[in-house]
């Protein structure tokens, strides 16, 4: 159903991607993980269209990105990270708004701006001005946007980012509701993550694929069974490997990841 | 067919979303008072005492200097600046049809507050009696003036996430392709180039085509110009979008 074909990304002399494939079914929660600046966000750039990749490319549902965009983007939901949406707008205008770009119109239109308002929960705030939301329903209307024409592949990029407890967990079980019957990819720095929604994780450090298994197995490489240990041994060796001397900055980033759990 | 779906969608929020924030209402005042202080008091519209709408449409390309790029710094840099851009391009939708669509909101939003200074024509035809050919021929100028500054103000949008700097750079833009025209700087021209660089300088400048209709005359030269130079921006918008390296 998606198939992402050796994607790479400079920026000038940056490499941030450096070649990642990978592929992922129907029915399949894919959890794509790594440290900040890993290379997600712009991953899932290229696989949505938005950034041109250097080389590479990503078939989403048999339509190419490259060279069939829009046919690619119409089987694709996205929600960006930080859950960019129109400020000035009301919450149902916004909705409406994509709805009519993603082709619907009139009564099937409206039916289904009604029922995606119900599904994400944002019967309270539906005629609020997108600015004067809180972070978890301005997340919730984003992905309410990225769910609207109900689509057979969804990509996320850390849709939990800055959520307090509950609202996580509201995300979560939204995630877990539509694993079934769609292709889900959610990006995520925090492990937690990976245990409730994914059935499969792929770990990205410095724009390459450094493991691509199910939580179990991950698990399972870990004296203690924690999966923050395999995380953290993976992402910093290749670093410790290649970046010795330039990055001691970075790694204390890395450091910090598995803090990230307390804030859970 | 989709297409025109599209650009009208983005057509619709684009002009909503002036309307949405004091944004319109601010300009569309300041508009209509700059240009009716312009026309009466500097341009001393009744102390001429003849029926014509000369220094009311005379104003108008300094006026739209300040405002025009102020309604259109935000197209694409405030999109770019909150990630929102980051949505539309994952739409399925194609870039022409966002950019026509955005276009045409920022230039019918200009278009509405020109039309709002029809009182002035109905004042001037209860003092006198203009030739109405002569005035739709200077609104229909003006409008096609606007939309060549439009089209500016937006390629100057789409290159930066900064609206001010998207701002500076459409006034400096439109400033140059006003005095490029202007009598100063092709009387400079004149003294050592040969004709035809005249000619040339003077051509692509905004004023001779301002001016000649202005008069009340149609050419299709003119128009053409008009077109051409919208056209001309929106492809280069369409270039520096398809090149910008990140939201
Ligand atoms: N527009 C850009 N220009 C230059 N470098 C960039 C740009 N966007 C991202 N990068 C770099 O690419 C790397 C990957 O970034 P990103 O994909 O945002 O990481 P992640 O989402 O995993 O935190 C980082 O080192 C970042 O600095
Ligand atoms: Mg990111």
């Amino acid at each position: 159903m998606l198939e992402v074909k050796n994607l790479k990304k400079h920026f000038g002399h940056i490499e941030a991607v450096k070649g990642i494939s990978f592929t992922v079914e129907k029915g399949e929660v894919l959890g794509f993980l790594g440290p900040n600046g890993a290379g997600k966000s712009t991953t899932m750039r290229m696989i949505t269209g938005f950034l041109p990749p250097t080389s590479g490319t990503a078939i989403v549902c048999g339509h190419d990105v490259q060279k069939d965009p829009v046919s690619a983007k119409r089987a694709m939901g996205y929600l960006p990270e930080n859950a960019p949406a129109y400020d000035s707008m009301m919450v149902t205008d916004f909705l409406r708004f994509a709805a009519r770009l993603r082709g619907m119109s009139g009564v099937a239109l409206e039916d289904k701006v009604e029922a995606t308002i119900h599904k994400c929960h944002l019967l309270k705030v539906r005629n609020q001005s997108i600015h004067t939301l809180s972070k978890g329903y301005r997340q919730r209307t984003c992905f309410a946007q990225a769910i609207i024409h109900d689509p057979p592949v969804l990509i996320m990029d850390e849709p939990t980012d800055g959520l307090d407890p509950n609202q996580k967990h509201v995300v979560r079980s939204m995630i877990n509701d539509m694993a079934a019957e769609k292709v889900i990819i959610v990006s995520t720095h925090i492990l937690e993550e990976v245990e409730a929604v994914c059935s499969r994780a792929v770990i990205i450090a410095n724009g390459k694929i450094v493991t691509n298994s199910t939580p179990d197995e991950l698990k399972s490489q870990s004296k203690n069974g924690r999966l923050d240990e395999v995380f953290r041994r993976l992402t910093l060796d290749d670093e410790d490997d290649a970046y010795k001397p330039a990055s001691a900055g970075e790694k204390d980033a890395h450091k910090l990841s598995p803090a990230h759990k307390e804030d859970m | 067919m989709t297409s025109t779906r599209n650009t009208a969608t983005i057509f619709c929020r684009e002009f909503k979303s002036y309307f949405e924030s004091p944004v319109a209402y601010v300009f569309l005042v300041v508009f209509l008072l700059l240009t009716g202080f312009m026309t009466f008091s500097v341009g001393s519209f009744f102390e001429r005492s003849t029926a014509d709408l000369g220094p009311f449409f005379f104003w108008h390309p300094w006026v739209y200097l300040l405002l025009v790029p102020a309604a259109c710094m935000g197209l694409w840099a405030e999109e770019r600046r909150t990630g929102t851009l980051e949505l539309l391009l994952t739409m399925p939708i194609t870039m022409t049809e966002a950019i026509i669509g955005k276009f045409l909101a920022a230039w019918a939003f200009i278009s509405l507050a020109i039309i709002l200074t029809f009182p002035i024509v109905v004042t001037t035809c209860h003092l006198g009696n203009p030739d109405l050919g002569v005035v739709f021929c200077g609104y229909l100028g003006s409008i096609l003036l606007a939309g060549s500054y439009v089209a500016t103000g937006m390629l100057t949008s789409s290159m930066t996430r900064s609206q001010v700097i998207g701002f500076v750079l459409a006034l400096v833009l439109c400033l140059l392709m006003l005095l490029a025209g202007w009598e100063p700087v092709t009387g400079y021209f004149v003294k050592w180039a040969p004709a035809w660089v005249v000619n040339a300088v003077e051509s692509v400048s905004f004023m001779p085509h301002y001016s000649s209709m202005q008069r009340g005359v149609i050419d299709l030269r003119d128009i053409g110009y008009y077109l051409s130079v919208i056209g001309l921006m929106l492809c280069a918008t369409h270039v520096v979008l398809d090149n910008r390296k990140s939201a």
